[in-house]
């Protein structure tokens, strides 16, 4: 393959289990001996991130079974969806990843775009950028909090989620709601950019770099941090491309993907970042991957910035008054404009027919949006390819051989987000 | 085998038969190693006049009034049976390409299993027969995944009724 062939071999052969590559199954050796305990791990555990629940084979405290029951948090998004307008529908994907809501958004946006063949402007798909990233930010916040309070490290959920806020503070400012923002429209926007969002976001940008730092103060040669982290929870570059990993989890297996790079949306194209890599493919070089993407992330939000500056006054979506909603003040004025109105939140408009499969990279890795439309108002079928359920999935792979307690690092490490997963 | 290209997709139709064969050949020949997604679509009810989205039964309730919501005018395609399976698939190389793979087929019909390709399609395909009861040969473990293991129907077919799910009432003893 010819992604960073150089890639060192982290162990023989495969560890995906056989013949169900989801499920660890107990040695026959071990199966008739009294010393296999079998422990419900969840649904409602605290480090399981949602309600996931394991069924865990232990052998003293080594894992030798594993099995992943998920569908606790299955809302029936998809079924939803096809009986709300393409207009409505907007809402449901943010619910459905809710902590990087605003990746989940752009791509079903994304989606109805690509059917109608729409032009964005400028401005709106800088500003899709800048989201994004500072969705980025925000959902490897909450990683990094949550999976290093599993872990012991308490204290870091605070410092986490103080900056969390600031960017939750920001999506305050542009949208008035703090998460589930619906701010991407199909064409552009929702609204203008605030004029105090500029300065705001800046003094965000300038503060998260050494909020990293201070991360990394925290955990990254503590020795206790150390222990739980280096070596556990194996994956090597073939197993996790058979497995389907992606975004992260890929990555920190050695693996040179990340669609901003090799497939650019928006404009990534035009802005300076790296990706971050590692070889190692362990719990801890999923950390690492991920502190250095808050980094980079931070840096394109940097730019995204100085870009909107230069489009003060500029549209912020499209001219098409067939799809997006005519500008509030005419619809006093003119009769054209309350039609149309009235048409688009009554009716939805229509998107042509066709089936598309739209990918973006979520931090959580390849999150695709499969839409057919049979040309209504409404979409005939919506399907999430949801990045966490691959990596859920890939939960026994990891974990052979682990001790129940390295289990919890290791579900952590995958970042599998349940709402995602059972959507 | 059929070559479709539309929105700047490449579509290959194949035959159930022929699924294996052609799934191998683009993993090993043409480096899609990648399987990003399984996607099931129910097409029943495709192209009725004045239905979009969904089919009222008699166990539920159409909430869409004919004619309020409906097409514009009636959609091109012709599926050749009720159901599609698609497989979206990617060449991790510069360029990031991607194939879908589809293959269509009638309710009781079918698919050969790819995990022995692609073992990440082991959820996928049981995601597929638990919502929309697709039948996969070979697979290891195809029980459901999403819904409880004793529910009935699969949820996202166009038949199965929104709302229309069973209420127990504690007086209907």
């Amino acid at each position: 393959m010819a992604i960073a062939p150089e890639r060192p071999r982290i162990y023989e052969g495969t560890r995906i289990p056989a013949p169900t590559p989801s499920v660890l199954e107990v040695p026959e050796e071990l199966r008739d001996s009294d010393d296999i305990l079998q422990v419900n791990f969840g649904p409602n555990h605290p480090s399981t991130h949602g309600v996931l629940r394991l069924v865990v084979d232990l052998s003293g405290e080594e894992v030798v079974g594993l099995r992943a029951v998920i569908g606790y948090l299955h809302t029936g998004f998809e079924k939803n969806m096809e009986q709300k307008t393409w207009w409505k529908g907007i809402t449901y994907p943010e619910r459905i990843d809710y902590v990087s809501f605003q990746t989940n958004e752009l791509v079903f946006v994304l989606a109805i775009e690509k059917l109608l063949a729409l032009e964005v402007p400028e401005k709106a798909t800088w500003m899709r950028m800048l989201l994004c990233e500072l969705n980025r930010i925000h959902s490897h916040l909450v990683w990094l909090a949550t999976a290093a309070l599993e872990i012991g490290a308490i204290s870091m959920f605070w410092y986490c989620f103080r900056e969390r806020d600031q960017i939750l503070d920001l999506s305050e400012m542009v949208c008035g709601a703090r998460m589930h923002t619906r701010y991407f429209q199909a064409g552009g926007l929702a609204e203008d950019i605030p004029s105090g969002f500029f300065p705001e976001c800046r003094k965000f940008v300038e503060r998260m770099p050494k909020a990293v730092d201070d991360y990394e103060g925290l955990v990254d040669r503590n020795q206790i941090w150390l222990g739980r982290t280096v070596g556990i929870g194996l994956l090597s570059a073939e197993d996790a491309i058979a497995m389907g990993q992606s975004g992260p989890v890929l990555r920190g297996s050695g693996v040179d993907w990340d669609l901003r790079k090799q497939q650019p949306y928006l404009a990534y194209d035009e802005v300076d970042f790296g990706v971050p890599l590692r070889q190692g493919g362990d719990v801890y070089d999923r950390y690492r991957v991920r502190m250095e993407e808050m980094r980079e992330s931070t840096r394109i939000v940097d730019q995204c910035l100085d870009r909107l500056d230069e489009m003060e006054g500029r549209p912020w979506i499209a001219d098409d008054r067939k799809v997006v909603l005519p500008p509030r003040e005419e619809l006093h004025t003119s009769m054209e404009s309350l039609i149309h109105h009235f048409k688009i939140v009554t009716e939805g408009y229509r998107v042509p027919e066709g089936e598309v499969y739209v990918v973006v990279e979520s931090p959580r890795g390849e999150l695709g949006c499969y839409v057919v439309s049979d040309g209504g108002p409404k979409p005939w079928r919506v399907k999430f390819r949801a990045p966490s359920f691959a990596a859920t999935a890939a939960a026994p792979t990891l974990s052979r051989g682990a001790l129940v307690a390295d289990l919890i690092a290791i579900i952590g490490s995958l970042d599998g987000l349940m709402g995602e997963v059972d959507r | 085998m059929e070559t479709k290209d539309a929105y700047g997709e490449t579509t290959l139709v194949v035959e159930a038969e022929q699924l294996a064969e052609a799934c191998r050949h683009l993993r090993d020949e043409q480096g899609f190693d990648f399987l990003s997604d399984i996607s099931a679509t129910d097409y029943l009810g495709w192209a009725t006049k004045g239905v979009s989205g969904y089919i009222g039964t008699t166990s539920g309730r159409d909430l869409n009034a004919p004619s309020t919501q409906g097409l514009g005018r009636l959609p091109q395609l012709r599926p050749p049976r009720r159901f599609s399976v698609s497989y979206h698939l990617l060449a991790l190389r510069a360029g990031a390409e991607r194939v879908r793979v589809q293959v269509w087929l009638d309710d009781g019909e079918s698919v050969p299993s790819v995990v022995s390709l692609w073992p990440t399609a082991d959820w996928h395909e049981r995601e597929a027969w638990d919502l929309m009861g697709i039948r996969f040969d070979g697979h290891p473990n195809l029980v459901r995944i999403l819904m409880d293991d004793d529910w009935e129907g699969h949820p996202l077919r166009k038949d199965y009724p929104i709302g229309g799910e069973p209420v127990r009432f504690s007086s209907a003893e």
